[in-house]
């Protein structure tokens, strides 16, 4: 498929496919349309040339959108004084769910817990939302996507502004969730190095292409030089 | 019976009242976390050239009110499209249409005193007929809410995630801002059509301080609704000033006993942690 915003093009005859099972890392450099790809495969977006499938039916036609969980970038640009407890925030995304009167039931009640369970935020659950870290709300917005059974769930750079052992305990649950529970996961992130480590696969998005690699055989080096030319150089922090 | 009580119109003011005081803060609480507080200002304003093309055309000012601030809100989303990228600016066009339009119909009539008694409440203004579609209104308005609350919640959250959640995001966005429009026709009588937007922000603004969740935010700006309507309706009464004033004062008096009564908890809180931090230190 294709895509541009007005006159400008930001994928030029891209394909992608995306396995059940998979954890999917996408990366690109700034611009590169990594966002923009996640939208087009949630249908925010539409292609003006070439289709999307999802589950095998073509996305105008998917209605099955319980089934799919996104995480957007925006998700913590809420305003941190909202009154909204955990608990508020996961039975939001039960509205489909609650029946025409959109009470919460027993069941639902349950099914927070459990979704608060998974991620390990059993006692967050009546505390603010805007009180809570990065790590913690990350795994709050988790578990309100974990409440509707996804089949897959698209995460859009879910690590800015958490700190390392939060990213740590971030990769353990999402190894829980792709291998234990079988959700096919979908990351953009601009971590190549770490991306390339808990994926099992990378798309790489540049000069409005993009091409899948296997994590284990993938080659940042040469990455780096075909995406910002033969003079860049991969550096490692000493620290 | 309280004497205020056993006056006929001061029983219609009061149930009138109440309805105001339970409808602002439940519209109110759902514009402030949006960050529209200017939304009611300008449905307002809209709504001033309403009653002035009432009372001009001799018609129930309260109808034309109503029917100029819905075709207001379904301009300011219709607005909202053309000028995606500033959100912000349908609502300032829409205020400028509305104070213009109301400036030329307002010196087009004579009836300027009746105009004073709708831009800034009245007691006396609340007739039988009044209370009757007060009443029917402000019922229907909360009922939305009530019915509506998941939806409107997700959507002041993060509106695009409840896009994907199946929340029909379009559609409760257009009737909230008709419920913000109908909220200010059936308030102006009371609060009066300059006042009407602080009632539903101050009580929220209150309860956002204390509130340890969503539903006790909407609680206690309901609470403080109240307070601020009983005391205010009182004050105008045996004062002889204008409801809205009156209601206003009383509800930023308890914003302000609410901020100082929480800087006291707060400060004593600190207190108390420091003197047992230097227990602790002295034990070892």
């Amino acid at each position: 498929m294709s895509f541009q915003y007005d006159t400008v093009p930001v994928l030029k005859d891209a394909q992608l496919t995306i396995c059940d099972g998979d954890f999917m890392g996408i990366v690109g450099p700034n611009g590169s349309a990594k966002s923009t790809l996640v939208k087009l495969l949630l249908g925010l977006l539409k292609p003006q040339q070439g289709e999307i499938s999802i589950m095998g039916q073509p996305i105008e036609a998917f209605k099955d959108w319980q089934k799919i969980g996104y995480i957007s970038q925006k998700v913590r640009n809420f305003n941190v004084g909202f009154p909204a407890t955990v608990e508020e925030i996961i039975a939001a995304n039960l509205y489909y769910e609650m029946g025409f009167f959109k009470f919460l039931r027993k069941k639902h009640h349950e099914k927070i817990d459990r979704a608060l369970e998974i991620v390990n935020m059993t006692d967050y659950k009546k505390r603010l939302i805007g009180t809570l870290s990065g790590g913690e709300q990350q795994r709050v917005f988790i578990a309100r996507t974990l409440i509707s059974n996804p089949k897959v769930i698209f995460m859009d750079e879910p690590l800015v502004g958490v700190d390392i052992a939060s990213q740590d305990k971030f990769y353990t649950l999402m190894d829980k969730l792709n291998r234990e529970m079988g959700i096919t996961l979908i990351m953009v992130s601009h971590d190549l190095g770490v991306i390339t480590e808990h994926t099992n696969r990378v798309a790489c998005l540049g000069n409005q292409e993009v091409f899948t690699h296997d994590s284990k055989t993938f080659n940042q080096e040469e990455y780096i030089k075909s995406v910002y030319g033969e003079k860049a150089k991969l550096l490692h922090h000493r620290h | 019976m309280p004497e205020i009580l056993t006056y006929s119109f001061m029983q219609r003011a009061f149930i009138a009242g109440i309805m105001v005081a339970l409808i602002c803060p439940s519209i109110g609480i759902f514009i402030v976390l949006r960050r529209l507080s200017m939304i009611g200002d300008t449905l307002s304003h809209v709504a001033l050239a309403g009653v002035a093309a009432g009372m001009l055309g001799g018609f129930y000012p309260v109808y034309s009110a109503l029917i100029f601030s819905v075709l207001a809100a379904l301009g300011i989303e219709k607005l909202r499209k053309a000028y995606k990228d500033y959100a912000e600016l349908s609502i300032a066009i829409v205020l400028s249409a509305g104070i213009g339009v109301a400036t030329i119909l307002i010196s087009l009539g004579s009836g300027n005193a009746a105009i004073f008694g709708y831009l800034f409440g009245s007691i006396a203004l609340v007739s039988e007929g009044d209370i009757l579609l007060v009443v029917f209104l402000s019922l229907f308005i909360l009922a939305s809410i009530l019915f509506l609350y998941r939806g409107l919640f997700y959507i002041t959250f993060d509106e695009e995630t409840a896009a994907l959640s199946g929340v029909p995001v379009k559609g409760l966005n257009l009737y909230f801002i008709i419920l913000i429009a109908v909220t200010i026709a059936v308030s102006m009588r009371i609060v009066g059509i300059l006042l009407v937007s602080s009632l539903m922000i101050v009580p929220v603004a209150t309860s956002l301080q204390i509130a340890k969740s969503f539903k006790s935010a909407w609680l206690y700006s309901l609470v403080f609704g109240l307070i601020a309507v009983l005391t205010g309706l009182t004050t105008s009464f045996y004062a002889d000033l204008a409801p809205g004033g009156t209601i206003v004062v009383s509800s930023i008096g308890i914003l302000l006993v609410v901020v100082t009564l929480k800087s006291f908890k707060q400060s004593f809180t600190i207190a108390k942690s420091t003197k047992s931090a230097k227990v602790e230190s002295l034990e070892k």
